[in-house]
């Protein structure tokens, strides 16, 4: 009964990261919206396995990998946010573009 | 079960809200705190499936650590903090609306002809069972993330370092 709904705003949530990837121009910004979207997989994780009520448990132990590897991710990408602010004194994007033609 | 209903819908309700403003707010500081009310409104949820150890690890993880990280991100790249017209690509506004509203609407399409069904959801607690097929099953990977974790936390701190045989004086 209340299976589509969570599906339906888990999907709403990983187009809403996807337009904030899109849109915004500070890097921070998007690495936020990335969030957005782990955590919308990590809703549809969490409502299959509910749904399915399965024994092994695999949609939380999926999820909580996935909550690992998020926070590596954080690690690693403001670390290279941080690089790229000390070399080139700004966090905006479309300041990057070297590798532009 | 018809009040457990009306409050997952409420949740899911607010979740849209809170992960909108994280988006379209022009204040770097009002997109974290609005990211740290999402999350906690999916650990509610994730509790209200019960899920309970996942919701903590989501409170823990994300809202004791992940945002603190960004909020000192923002500080450290010296976002303007308060309003600030310049965030947006107002470009790409009508294109990102347009890719991920069509990405909603098949996404939706999809999942809604695709799953149906009844939530069960069990009283009592399934920590235990959890640990016990995560540590016996699952238990490769679960080191292996760890190992990961480990590596990404020593280049995190690789890259971020400041390395004074490469860099100028006068560069920072």
């Amino acid at each position: 009964m209340i299976v589509q709904p969570v599906l339906v705003v888990a999907a709403a949530l990983f187009s809403i990261g996807i337009y904030g990837i899109l849109v915004r121009r500070n890097a921070v910004m998007v690495l936020l919206s990335i969030e957005l979207i782990l955590n919308s997989v990590n809703i549809n994780f969490i409502m299959f396995d509910t749904m399915l009520a399965d024994t092994m448990m695999q949609g939380q132990i999926f999820t909580i990998f996935i909550i690992t590897i998020a926070a590596a991710e954080v690690g690693i990408g403001l670390a290279i946010v941080l690089m790229l602010f000390r070399n080139r004194q700004t966090a905006n994007i479309n300041e990057f573009d070297l590798m532009k033609w | 079960m018809e009040i457990f209903e009306v409050v997952i819908y409420f949740i899911l309700l607010a979740l849209l809200s809170t992960s909108i403003r994280v988006v379209t707010t022009s204040n770097v500081i009002h997109a974290a705190i609005s990211l740290v009310f999402t999350l906690a409104l999916t650990a509610i949820l994730f509790l209200m499936l019960s899920a309970e150890f996942v919701a903590l690890v989501l409170i823990l993880v994300y809202i004791g650590a992940v945002i603190v990280l960004f909020l000192f991100g923002i500080m450290i790249t010296r976002a303007p903090l308060g309003k600030n017209a310049e965030l947006d690509n107002d470009k790409n506004k009508k294109l990102g609306a347009l890719i991920s509203g069509s990405i909603f609407f098949l996404f939706s399409y999809i999942l809604i002809n695709g799953f149906d069904g009844e939530v069960v959801v069990s009283s009592g607690s399934s920590t235990e069972l959890l640990g016990e097929i995560l540590l016996s099953r699952f238990v490769f990977p679960f080191e292996l993330v760890s190992f990961v974790l480990l590596a990404a936390l020593i280049g995190g701190i690789t890259l971020a370092r400041k390395d004074e045989a490469l860099v100028d004086e006068d560069q920072i």
